[in-house]
């Protein structure tokens, strides 16, 4: 589904993702790891197309397209969805209305016809169960002056909308209360399907216990330093980032 | 569509049988602005002597006013001897079918969703769709009539209650006011006269919607509301879609009359040509609007959104004379291009617990300039008057300029003001959000502005709202990305 060659990529100047290689199958779920700093965010900016963040080198191929030549927008109508670490405000819309639009415009892109208002409310009602988001939530400004959890709920409340094919998520599990957590990754757990992938974003094991990983990579400086099953997860926990440094250190001092 | 056709064409028949033709055609008055257009004007109109007179001491007034300058807008100097003063504007340069029309104009309203009959109609097309609204209008006039409320070009009004005019014109714009307000009073062409009785709810929205006939005459055009004690209007002015004007100077004047417990809701979507993106051509559009709050216990709401002309010079205001009584301002003024938007309100508070309230939203996009002026006045008798005032400035690229000009004169101590003004850039983040989850750059514009807007939109009718949005839209279109 997603196939990252030697993905290069820098901000003002300053070299960022320095050769990342990943490859994500259909039903597979990718876990990034890594200390902060080490570029995981500017890995999921660049795969959404994020324009500040130049890509110098490399290739992302999704479904077959060349995802990097098409706009942020038609990224995310191919079915490219970033819950974003940070969720940006948009006083006086809800929502609603921003999903609304959201959704129709990625139907128009797939050739589909507008959803009505009775079917969006009823499409609405099933997704609010999913990830059990308050209605009254649904309705204010766009994450404006939502809660830390709130922000993370909603966004993925707007991925069980969307419906997306790839879905990254940055961090997700950070800001939210023990149930939320697992509310949240129940709603991600049942999204899944043999056909979608997840990659997620994260410096807990704890979120890994409910979204359970194909695979764990550990970014660092700029690159996937070591991949392996969700054991490599809870050593990370234990041992934290020193021994991989280390091993990257050493490995560049005999290179 | 072709059933649309189909109703188009046999209302215009049978409107046509009813020799509702409009004579204005051949009427047009020379260039230029003397006494001698005064009279010429006057005459024309069958006025009454008195009305002249009112015209000719304007006119004397004018002569006697200068220009004003204080605004932060350029332009170059209008000369008022070429224009003409009565005609029948844009009548001989109606295009005859949709055919000859300008594309351009035909794709916006295509965006706008405004139908093929609407096209017509906007175009000035066939008589037949100006008749169409005209014979609306009618429809309504009866039920209104029955409640005893008048509704009616000014002309008319002049003819059939020449009583209610003498007492209230210029009984809230005086001719002196300002250079412009004279300069209406002198020439104005026609306009409209809405008089609500005492105890009478308007039963709906009175908009010139239904009379393009009105508000087609040109450039200078009088508006005047009079709502009775106890009474209740909510009246709309312009069109809801771009009624492009080739005319330069437009410089009306609308005055409102409340008495105790009345209640008058005036709403604006003003979108005249606001000149191409080099900032060629549009309109100056210079009106005086004020509403007089005479009775205790009345209340004067504006709501205006502003997105055409070229240039824009108005401050709609409340004069709050009456105990209690309440003055409101909520707008929303953008600017793309090379357009300039002064524009702003006065609340004067005269009578004791008098409340005003200021919402003002400015959009500023391009190289155009966007300025809020308002004041706020307490006199000394406003034992506990109050007002709130929300300043908020959008800014669009780095081109564009954003100038609040506030002015608090306050004489009683018991008085209570307070001014909030925030300043803010639509930011990438913002756009790059809505972008991600796969609305266009343009979506994500509206949306974000149109949310920014709220407070002043939700002001509007429902149907008024949505074509605003659009507006807003439109205006904006190309200034991001
Ligand atoms: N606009 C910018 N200008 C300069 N450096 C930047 C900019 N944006 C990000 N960076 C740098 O890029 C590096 C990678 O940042 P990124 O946000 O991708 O890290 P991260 O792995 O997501 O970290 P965290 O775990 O803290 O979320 C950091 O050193 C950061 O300071
Ligand atoms: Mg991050």
């Amino acid at each position: 589904m997603l196939s990252i060659k030697n993905l290069h990529a820098s901000i003002e100047g300053t070299p960022i993702l320095k050769g990342i290689n990943l490859q994500v199958n259909a039903g597979e779920v990718h876990a990034i790891m890594g200390p902060n700093g080490s570029g995981k965010s500017t890995l999921a900016s660049v795969l959404a197309g994020r324009e500040e963040y130049e890509v110098t080198q490399g290739e992302v191929i999704f479904q077959g397209k060349d995802l990097l030549e098409l706009s942020p927008e038609d990224r995310a109508r191919e079915g490219v969805f970033l819950a974003f670490q940070y969720p940006i405000e948009i006083p006086g819309v809800s929502t609603t209305n921003f999903l609304r639009t959201a959704l129709n415009q990625i139907r128009e892109y797939r050739g589909q016809e507008p959803l009505d208002a009775v079917k969006f409310l009823s499409l609405m009602k099933e997704k609010m169960a999913l990830v059990e988001i308050d209605q009254k939530l649904l309705s204010r400004s766009l994450n404006e002056g939502f809660s830390g959890g709130e922000k993370k709920r909603n966004e993925i409340f707007q991925m069980a909308m969307l419906e997306p094919k790839l879905s990254i998520l940055d961090e997700t599990d950070s800001g939210l209360d023990i149930d939320a957590l697992r509310i949240v990754s129940n709603g991600v757990n049942k999204l899944k399907s043999p056909s979608t992938a997840t990659i997620v974003v994260t410096h807990y094991q704890r979120l890994l216990d409910y979204i359970v990983p194909d695979v764990v990579h550990v970014l660092y400086q700029g690159r996937i330093v070591k991949s392996g099953s969700k054991e490599l997860a809870l050593e990370l926990e234990q041992k934290g980032y020193d021994w991989i440094k280390e091993e990257v250190d050493t490995a560049k001092a005999t290179a | 569509m072709s059933k649309d056709n189909q109703l188009l064409e046999d209302l215009t028949s049978k409107e046509y049988e009813h020799g509702w033709s409009v004579n204005y055609e051949a009427d047009e008055a020379p260039a230029g602005l003397n006494e001698g257009i005064i009279r010429w004007i006057s005459s024309k109109k069958e006025e009454p002597k008195w009305l002249l007179e009112w015209r000719l001491k304007a006119f004397a007034t004018w002569q006697s006013m200068a220009e004003p300058s204080w605004a932060n807008v350029n332009y170059p100097k209008i000369d008022l001897q070429a224009l003409k003063y009565y005609s029948a504007p844009k009548q001989s340069k109606k295009p005859k079918n949709l055919n000859e029309v300008d594309p351009e104009l035909i794709a916006i309203y295509e965006r706008l969703g405004i139908s093929l009959n609407e096209q017509k109609r906007l175009q000035g097309i066939a008589v037949d769709a100006v008749l169409d609204s005209v014979s609306v209008a009618t429809t309504f006039k009866d039920t209104l009539s029955k409640l005893g409320i008048v509704f009616c070009s000014f002309s008319e009004a002049v003819k059939e209650h020449p009583e209610l005019i003498k007492k209230y014109l210029g009984s809230v714009v005086p001719i002196q006011d300002n250079y412009y307000a004279a300069l209406n009073s002198a020439v104005f062409s026609d306009g409209s006269f809405c008089y609500i009785p005492k105890g009478v709810r308007c039963p709906m929205e009175l908009s010139t919607y239904f009379r393009i006939n009105a508000a087609n005459t040109g450039q200078f055009e009088r508006t005047l509301i009079v709502a009775e004690e106890s009474s209740y209007v909510s009246y709309l002015e312009g069109c809801t879609a771009p009624q492009r004007d080739e005319n330069q100077l437009h410089a009306a004047v609308v005055e409102i009359y409340a008495a105790a417990h009345a209640e008058v809701k005036y709403s604006t979507v003003q979108n005249w040509y606001p000149g191409d993106n080099e900032g060629r051509g549009g309109i100056y559009n210079f009106v005086t609007k004020r509403g007089i709050c005479a009775g205790d216990y009345s209340k004067i709401s504006w709501t205006q959104v502003e997105t055409g002309s070229a240039v824009t010079w108005k401050y709609p205001s409340c004069i709050l004379k009456g105990d209690h009584s309440v003055g409101e301002f909520y707008s929303v003024a953008v600017t793309n291009n090379y357009q300039q938007a002064d524009t702003g309100t006065k609340m004067i508070h005269i009578g004791k617990n008098t409340k005003s309230r200021i919402v003002s939203k400015g959009i500023s996009a391009g190289k155009s300039q966007n300025s809020y002026r308002g004041q706020v006045q307490v006199m000394k008798r406003a034992l506990h008057a109050r007002n709130f005032s929300q300043c908020d400035s959008l800014l669009m690229g780095n081109a564009c300029g954003a100038h609040t000009f506030p002015y608090i004169d306050i004489a009683n101590p018991t008085a209570k003001v307070e001014h909030e003004a925030t300043t803010s850039k639509i930011g990438e983040d913002q756009i790059f959000y809505c972008n991600q989850r796969g609305i266009a750059t343009e979506d994500a514009v509206a949306l974000i502005v149109n949310g920014y807007a709220k407070e002043v939109l939700n002001q509007l009718p429902m149907e008024f709202a949505v074509e605003a949005q659009k507006l807003l839209a439109l205006t904006l279109e190309g200034s991001v990305g």
